[in-house]
């Protein structure tokens, strides 16, 4: 209020080694804070960028991931023939058949075997994919026995360079390529011929059925034709939509954790913050009592030392984004447990969450500043002017 | 009511402590003119400094009439009392009270952020008072690299800059060393008899209550009688 900031900024800056030591166990809460939200929107970038607005995914009625769900070969075929279905520019249908298994791969380093995702495509499904693009060695040849891997997979997995092979469903699978998924959760898949590994784990179905479509608001009018034809039992969402839903299990349970982390850590950095702003008032009551005496009414003051202690939280926030921005340097691989397979995805800083943090952390000052800055306020001016 | 400015009726200050009151002032009556340099002086416990704060209106007395330029400040709410005090009293203490981490300029622009003035007009009124008490070549130096006697010059600057009616000056020799103290109290009768202010002063030092035109002694809360300097 009238107050001048330069003699709420100074007070802070006088008292140099409190307010660090204060500010630093705020930023370290806001570290933690920041560190969650990061890690819950690298989460769900990974899993949004992961799916196309204009492609639809397929999927049997009550099965929650392509892992349990099985589509015929008729059910695909009638999936294809769909009016609502966008044509390459031979004519044949934008639709990607395929087929998802689960094999397990040894993490460089680690002794257990990890569930990575196997995904067989068709030749569409790449196309269908524009985020994926191959960054070293070349596309497996359909009807062979070849490997593509995830950038996430070469880089943590033992044996999946270029050249080397991997044995499962009784043969001998030669990687030939290493693509990138645009940090997506394709980065942590292998890619092969449908076909092939339908054959090789000897399975009729398909796992699901990706399309795109003619017109993207197509959508409403393909789900009714879906629904109207009793032999197609399938759910069927936007693919976009589809894997943000399969990262909410592991996005919960980043938060809750995150959460409670949180709560526990900021009630100590509070209570931190409001013995440095009692002691501050203490150290002060005579300059209270003068300022009360020139004029300046109780809200001043009270204003005066909230100002202080958000200032302090404001420091703390600052100190513990910028610690926390470098962690984006860092991916964390982990299992979905949605899919029961491996995800690596980075933290991730965004505008909201810088905003979300300043605001955190101003909170936790104003918390903590609050009834310091009352006993401030609510001084007798001769009791305090007694203490000069 | 002519040319009284303060004025003082059966006034009365009561503490409580616990279940005990404790008077602190009995039955006060003074009356203080316009343009007056009046020396309150007792011993320790005696009243001076509570009569001083009722005057300053950072106390309101039990009992009794105080009434400051025709007005009954005992009757002002807080807020009111807050806004009086800004545009009416200068207040000078016995250790300065200036804070430590503003500048001189910036103490004595303090009182002048509670008025309607502009920043340029703020500027010319601090450099003409600091100008006045002889401090125009020190106005960026923090308290903490002044003199006591050049704190307190920086303390006297600040009372005044408002241009109030009343100087209230509790101790204002009691930190100084022998000049210092001297040089202040020069001061403070060039500002009674150049610009006519009000002086009230609490002292126990009989040579700075000398500077006074009265000087009224107090003892157990009451009046002892008064002396007026030729």
């Amino acid at each position: 209020m009238k107050i001048p900031f330069s003699y709420i900024f100074r007070n802070l800056w006088t008292r140099k080694l409190t307010t660090i030591l204060t500010a630093a166990g705020m930023g370290l809460v806001v570290f933690v804070f920041s560190a969650v939200l990061m890690l819950d929107a690298g989460l769900k970038k990974t899993m949004v960028g992961t799916g196309s607005l204009d492609n639809v995914l397929a999927i049997r009625t009550g099965s929650e991931t392509e892992i349990q769900s099985g589509i015929t070969r008729d059910q695909a075929g009638l999936l294809g023939a769909m009016p609502q279905v966008a044509r390459s520019k031979s004519g044949d249908p934008m639709v990607s058949k395929e087929s998802l298994v689960l094999i397990s791969l040894t993490k460089s380093g680690q002794e257990k075997g990890s569930n990575v995702v196997a995904r067989g495509v068709s030749p569409m499904g790449i196309t269908l994919r524009p985020q994926v693009k191959l960054i070293e060695g070349r596309m497996f040849r359909p009807g062979s026995s070849e490997l593509v891997v995830g950038r996430n997979i070469n880089r943590e997995f033992n044996g999946a360079e270029i050249g080397q092979s991997l044995r499962f469903a009784q043969r001998d699978w030669v990687i030939v390529g290493v693509f990138d998924g645009g940090g997506s959760a394709f980065d942590s898949e292998i890619w092969g011929d449908v076909e092939q590994l339908m054959q090789a784990f000897r399975r009729l179905n398909y796992s699901s059925v990706i399309m795109q479509l003619a017109q993207q608001d197509s959508f409403e009018s393909l789900l009714k034709e879906i629904a109207a034809e009793v032999r197609l039992t399938l759910d069927v969402k936007r693919e976009q939509i589809f894997y943000e839903d399969q990262s909410r299990a592991l996005s919960t349970f980043i938060s809750i954790l995150g959460n409670v982390l949180t709560v526990i850590f900021s009630i100590g950095a509070i209570i931190g913050a409001a013995i440095t702003m009692y002691s501050s008032v203490a150290m002060r009551t005579a300059e209270i009592g003068t300022l009360r005496a020139l004029g300046f009414r109780r809200p001043s003051i009270l204003v005066a030392f909230l100002g202080e202690s958000l200032l302090l939280g404001l420091v703390g926030g600052l100190a513990g984004l910028f610690f926390a921005s470098f962690l984006q340097a860092i991916t964390i691989s982990t299992l979905n447990f949605q899919s029961f397979s491996q995800l690596a995805f980075s933290f991730t800083l965004t505008p909201k969450i810088v905003v979300q943090t300043l605001v955190f952390s101003m909170f936790m000052g104003f918390v903590g500043g609050f009834l310091p800055a009352m006993r401030a306020a609510r001084m007798k001016i001769v009791d305090s002017l007694r203490a000069a | 009511m002519g040319n009284t400015l303060v004025e003082i009726k059966n006034l009365v200050k009561t503490y409580t402590r616990g279940d005990q009151e404790v008077p602190v002032l009995r039955d006060i009556t003074l009356s203080i003119d316009r343009g007056d340099f009046i020396s309150l002086m007792g011993p320790s416990g005696s009243g001076k400094s509570t009569l001083l704060n009722l005057i300053a209106g950072i106390d309101k007395p039990t009992a009794g009439i105080l009434r400051i330029d025709g007005e009954d400040i005992s009757r002002l709410s807080e807020g009111q009392l807050a806004d009086w005090r800004a545009s009416n009293i200068g207040f000078i203490f016995q250790f300065y009270n200036l804070m430590p981490v503003l500048t001189a300029y910036e103490n004595v622009e303090l009182p002048l952020l509670l008025t309607n003035l502009s920043k340029a007009e703020r500027k010319e009124r601090i450099e003409m008072t600091l100008n006045m008490v002889g401090l125009s070549d020190r106005m960026d130096h923090y308290p903490n690299e002044l003199s006591g006697g050049q704190q307190q010059r920086v303390a006297i600057a600040r009372a005044i800059v408002t241009d109030p009616t009343i100087l209230v000056c509790d101790e204002p020799t009691g930190d100084l060393d022998k000049q210092s103290a001297s040089d202040v109290l020069g001061m403070l009768k060039q500002l009674n008899q150049e610009l006519g202010k009000t002086i009230i002063m609490v002292t126990h030092d009989v040579h700075a209550a000398e500077a006074a035109k009265r000087i009224v002694h107090l003892e157990k809360g009451e009046l002892l009688g008064e002396v007026t300097s030729p």
